[in-house]
């Protein structure tokens, strides 16, 4: 009896509504989607369809003959590609470099960029408007132009930070194989701490004055302000910053790729975005697909995972 | 009843006075260290780009040489004539190139982000949460990561190596749509809305004409930030692009670095080192020169 109604009333209104839709309604609904259809369909067409091509690709395997005359077949290989990119010991290395990376340069970079926005934002200091740009410079040059200059100036040979050092007695080679993952750490913080800081700094402005004005008229010191009062007040942004670092250093390429220019001890499979490169260069499709996959899964469980842990911890963000 | 009222609102400013005394004379110790450690950090972050400027007035020869955070030999325009007639002059192509993606992808993108924003946050229809929140996990994926998977999708299309495999990306910005979707729900009053409406204006013309105009400030902003993501992006473009004629500038000047040691096409130093420093230049200005913007932009992501 119930199916029966809703069948014809779903019959009389298309749209699925219980009421007939008035005039306005239709027209409403014909500019909504008059507004969301160029959206909708290229981010259909561009993050919807590549994601779900590459998750295809990744359940299939090429079969070459073995004389390569006639054409490669495709067939259905369900988890093998998965077993064979985590059985591989150059990308689970590459998984194992990007965590460790970030473990480090995560906390210390964010540490970097509270501090120098508390700093900031303190009423007593000077020269506020210059020492804000000074931080940002580095994230309004494009990444690779930073990248480029990093590696010339720990390049052997180049680097005017070596040959400090040598007039000082240390020999230092920052592109060793030991001193590749501070390098590059280093030019993620060299680039990122100005962003992070400034979306912290917003944050801090958006504090009601009065708060630390009570709390120095109760004798609080300014650390004991920032720490207990400014910092819990900016939980959000630095979750939000937390977050946008977990996912960017999962997806680190630049740096690496273009220190392997000056670095030839840097391999090809260093960071997993850069060994799916490596496949498609090698023209390697499926492993490419399952590499990026597995890629994105990491990225997506570390920060909603991330997420879920201060959400758990702290009640509301 | 009357006199409480003065007494209270005398009482902050006798408040603030008391308390700001004894912190001028005790404060100018710590005010020095603060001074030092901002001094400290600001060198870190502006000694590579004083050493990227530096070096790009500098022959190849002076670079191995000498103090690479002072000038030697002044060479900038002997290097800048390099960097633009290098290999044929193929910089201007890559610069125009560069142009082209970035305006052409950040101003279909901001027009179709402000078309969504609007729609999302202006008309109530079923699916308008499921619509919103696609959105907003789309936004934490991140362009490098959907790299490979154009790549794989457009090589099937046989789209790569043509204009399109990095213009076509660029048009979509799903941070776009919610700074638009933000903007329009708390700018774009409802009573307008309404009073076009009565006054028998179409939708669409209500948009072009009253929504348009308000949310311009978003505007600039998104278009801002997505010129920039453009810009600098390097993955998409260096997968898709094998012809370098096609290749946007910051390709183009890794490529450059890339050769610079091989052969009779070997790309000196200075040359790469100017290019790299040339690049950077529209989007430092356009930094500079659009402040309010990009910390609004900031701001709105921030307070999500």
């Amino acid at each position: 009896m119930t199916t029966a109604l809703a069948g014809r009333t779903a019959r009389q209104a298309p749209a699925g509504r219980p009421a007939r839709p008035t005039r306005r309604a239709r027209r409403q609904a014909r500019t909504v989607a008059l507004f969301l259809a160029p959206f909708l369909l290229l981010f259909t067409a561009l993050y919807l369809a590549p994601i779900g091509y590459t998750v295809y690709q990744s359940l299939y395997r090429m079969h070459r003959s073995g004389l390569g005359l006639s054409a490669p077949t495709q067939t259905f290989s369900g988890l093998a590609n998965y077993a064979t990119a985590l059985g591989d010991p150059d990308f689970r290395g590459s998984l194992l470099r990007v965590l460790l990376i970030g473990a480090v340069q995560v906390p210390l970079m964010l540490l970097l960029a509270l501090v120098l926005a508390l700093l900031l934002d303190a009423r007593s200091t000077m020269f506020k408007r210059f020492f804000r740009l000074a931080f940002f410079l580095p994230y309004a040059l494009p990444g690779v132009v930073g990248a480029i200059m990093w590696s010339y100036l720990v390049a052997p040979g180049l680097s005017p930070i070596t040959a400090a050092a040598h007039h000082l007695g240390l020999h230092l080679n920052l592109t060793s194989d030991s001193m590749l993952g501070p390098t590059i750490g280093n030019m993620l913080t060299w680039g990122w701490t100005g962003y992070n800081m400034l979306i912290i700094y917003s944050a801090l402005q958006a504090i009601p004055a009065e708060l630390s004005e009570a709390a120095t008229m109760d004798g609080c010191s300014a650390v004991a302000i920032a720490w207990r009062i400014k910092v819990p007040m900016v939980r959000p942004a630095l979750v939000l910053t937390t977050v946008f670092s977990i996912i960017g250093t999962a997806q680190l390429y630049n740096e690496p790729a273009i220190l392997h220019n000056v670095a030839p001890n840097l391999s090809s499979t260093y960071t997993p975005i850069y060994a799916a490169y490596d496949a498609v260069n090698a023209n390697n499709f499926n492993a490419a697909a399952t590499e990026s996959v597995i890629l994105a899964l990491l990225a997506f469980v570390l920060s909603f995972g991330f997420l879920r842990l201060v959400q758990r911890r702290g009640g509301a963000l | 009843m009357s006199t409480t009222t003065p007494v209270r609102s005398a009482a902050p400013a006798t408040r603030s006075a008391a308390s700001g005394a004894p912190r001028a004379k005790r404060q100018p110790a710590s005010r020095w260290l603060v001074l030092g450690v901002l001094s400290l950090a600001s060198v870190y972050f502006l000694a590579p780009v004083w050493w990227l400027l530096v070096s790009s007035t500098k022959t190849s020869g002076d670079l191995f040489s000498g103090n690479g955070f002072w000038f030697g030999h002044f060479a900038l325009f002997a290097n800048l004539r390099e960097v633009f007639t290098h290999q044929g002059g193929i910089y201007w192509q890559w610069l125009a190139n560069s142009a082209l993606y970035a305006v052409g992808g950040a101003g279909v993108s901001t027009l179709i982000s402000a078309m969504a924003g609007y729609a999302l946050a202006k008309y109530a229809y079923r699916g308008r949460e499921f619509t919103f929140n696609t959105v907003l996990a789309a936004v934490l994926v991140p362009q490098p990561l959907l790299a490979v998977p154009l790549y794989l999708l457009f090589s099937q299309l046989h789209l790569v190596n043509t204009y399109w495999a990095v213009l076509l990306p660029s048009m979509v910005s799903p941070f776009g749509v919610y700074l638009a979707r933000i903007y329009a729900a708390s700018s774009v009053p409802d009573e307008i809305i309404e009073a076009g409406r009565i006054d028998g204006a179409g939708e669409l013309r209500i948009f072009m004409t009253i929504a348009l105009r308000v949310m311009t400030p978003a505007l600039v902003t998104i278009f801002l930030f997505q010129f920039v993501s453009i810009w600098t992006n390097y993955l998409l473009p260096v997968l898709m692009l094998a012809n370098d004629k096609l290749q946007p500038v910051t390709v183009g000047v890794v490529g450059w670095q890339a050769q610079r040691a091989i052969g009779p096409t070997a790309v000196p130093f200075n040359i790469v080192i100017t290019a790299a420093m040339v690049s950077a230049i529209p989007l430092v200005v356009l930094f500079l020169s659009l402040q309010r913007f990009w910390r609004s932009g900031l701001t709105a992501g921030s307070v999500k």
